[in-house]
């Protein structure tokens, strides 16, 4: 998709019918993102309990970490015992895992990933390249900080972790769900202007609308 | 039979049992795949904590309304098929709202989820969900030939079209069953059931790591709530019906339990044991194998009540 795609034009139907096409308006959304207020106390500590035990993930793998994720589905370290489980679309996730560095390319695809989950949602960022880059911290087309793009729950560190660390990093996440923590979602939606911004300065080719869920 | 207001409690109260055997089974099941797999596997409650999960999301986004009818429509089928079976044979109140000739009805709703959830699927607008459509509405036709030719033959063995009727034929001991008294009929419907069940060999339709988990792709919080909903309930009343028209029925909610667990571990254990068909393949399957197996039992029953 190139930004000529997001102009408005006239399209011709297949039977020769004529309409106007404006995708910005007819294929996204145009709202800003909401903060969501939680529910009472008690029962938000129940779903809170829920949320922290059903974890669907969607992996990101670009960076090398991601291929640390793969041995969690196996015999051997089986994290569907801790209640995660990994989510084919972005629209049933609640767990974005970034899988190690980000390029320029690939910081815009997680973006508009993130921006399709639904909330509460939260960012788990694995490996050294997404505190600080990591050994690649000089490099032309690599992110530094993840935290800049997007809010991060949880960093688990390493180069790489292995993936007795992430099992031990997501038993970390639960722990801050569980205490009402993980509000990422709305830490999103409420600084939503600086981190655009941010991701603006990093994105030179923005060919996308700024909402997109 | 006259109206009585607490019939419709009573046939609350059995969806909500049936509901619950639905999750606790499903979990069993992830538990016996991941086993085969040699893993732990989930915990068997986990179904309901996903469930609470999806939904109390925060957010949700529509496409438009046939993309909110799209789960109604498909627990609809699921509720409907389950409250025109009669889950337990001779009870009172049990036995749901079944009435002579239902069986034409049952398999009118069986369909009808179906065709609900590939409407509002459609409207998602994701092309994963339109590739997954038209794979499941192949698959259910081809697989839905075999599963009308067993009721058919069923009924006609029978002389009846009342599902209850059916089953209180059968009862008196398992020489009784049109298992017994029509095995080729029962494995023409047992093959169906297969089909039905979206299962591999059969779940193609899904296929999570090729076509995004198919029709659901766009469905999130709330709606998918109401879809695991129906994924419970759903399989066990097609069970329940199966085990009427087949099995020799349930007099009471222990046996019921017993007969749709192991009907059910059939479509599992093929499931963990064949890896999945493409769709052109499970299509052919069924026209190449059930179908004249179907025809073959319904020359048979046909015969055989003359």
């Amino acid at each position: 998709m190139s930004s000529k795609d997001l102009e408005k034009r006239r399209v011709t139907g297949p039977d020769g019918e004529q309409f106007d096409v404006d995708p910005m308006q007819d294929y996204f959304c145009q709202e800003r993102p909401k903060e969501h207020e939680p529910a009472n106390k008690v029962w938000e500590s129940f779903l809170n309990w829920a949320r922290a035990e059903s974890l669907w993930i969607l992996g990101y793998g670009t960076g090398c970490g991601a291929i640390e994720m793969r041995p969690l589905m196996t015999p051997r370290f089986d994290a569907y015992r801790y209640g995660i489980q990994w989510r084919p679309t972005p629209r049933q996730s609640n767990v974005l895992v970034i899988g190690g560095y980000l390029s320029v390319k690939t910081l815009k695809r997680v973006i508009r990933s993130y921006e399709q989950m639904q909330g509460p949602k939260y960012v788990v960022a694995l490996g050294s390249c997404t505190i600080n880059g990591g050994m690649y911290w000089d490099s032309y087309n690599t992110i530094n900080r993840l935290d800049k793009y997007l809010p991060v729950d949880i960093y688990i560190t390493g180069c790489m972790p292995r993936p007795e660390s992430l099992l031990a990093g997501f038993e970390a996440l639960k722990k801050l769900i569980k205490e009402g923590k993980g509000e990422g979602q709305n830490l999103y939606a409420r600084n939503f202007d600086e981190y655009k911004a941010n991701q603006k300065k990093i994105i030179r080719d923005w060919d996308m609308p700024d909402y997109n869920w | 039979m006259g109206f009585e207001p607490i019939k419709i409690l009573y046939s609350l109260l059995s969806l909500f049992i049936i509901f619950n055997i639905g999750m606790l089974i499903n979990g069993i099941t992830r538990k016996i795949g991941a086993r085969v797999g040699r893993r732990h596997g989930i915990r068997f409650y986990q179904p309901y904590i996903d469930l609470v999960k999806n939904y109390a999301l925060r957010s949700n986004i529509t496409h438009g309304i046939m993309f909110y009818l799209g789960p109604v429509f498909r627990l609809t089928g699921g509720i409907g098929v389950y409250l025109f079976v009669p889950a337990i044979y001779g009870s009172e109140y049990f036995g749901n709202f079944s009435f002579a000739g239902d069986l034409v009805l049952i398999t009118y709703f069986i369909f009808f989820g179906t065709l609900g959830m590939a409407l509002g699927a459609g409207e998602g607008g994701h092309p994963y969900s339109a590739i997954g459509i038209s794979r499941g509405l192949a698959q259910v036709t081809a697989a839905e030939i075999p599963l009308v030719i067993a009721f058919l033959g069923a009924a006609i063995q029978y002389q009846s079209l009342s599902v209850t009727e059916m089953v209180a034929l059968q009862q008196g001991g398992i020489q009784n069953w049109t298992l017994v008294t029509n095995p080729l009929l029962t494995a023409v419907a047992l093959i169906a059931y297969l089909g039905t069940m979206m299962r591999s060999p059969f779940d193609i339709v899904l296929a999570p790591q090729e076509i995004p988990i198919g029709p659901p792709t766009e469905y999130h919080s709330t709606f998918l709530g109401v879809l695991q909903t129906n994924r419970a309930i759903f399989p066990m009343a097609k069970t329940v019906l199966f085990m009427n028209v087949f099995f020799g029925g349930a007099t009471n909610w222990g046996v019921l339990i017993l007969k749709v667990f192991l009907i059910y571990m059939w479509s599992v254990f093929v499931g963990v044991v064949f890896p999945r068909f493409r769709v052109d393949h499970s299509i052919r399957w069924f026209y190449k194998y059930a179908l004249p197996l179907g025809l073959v039992a319904l020359a048979a029953t046909s015969l055989l009540i003359k």
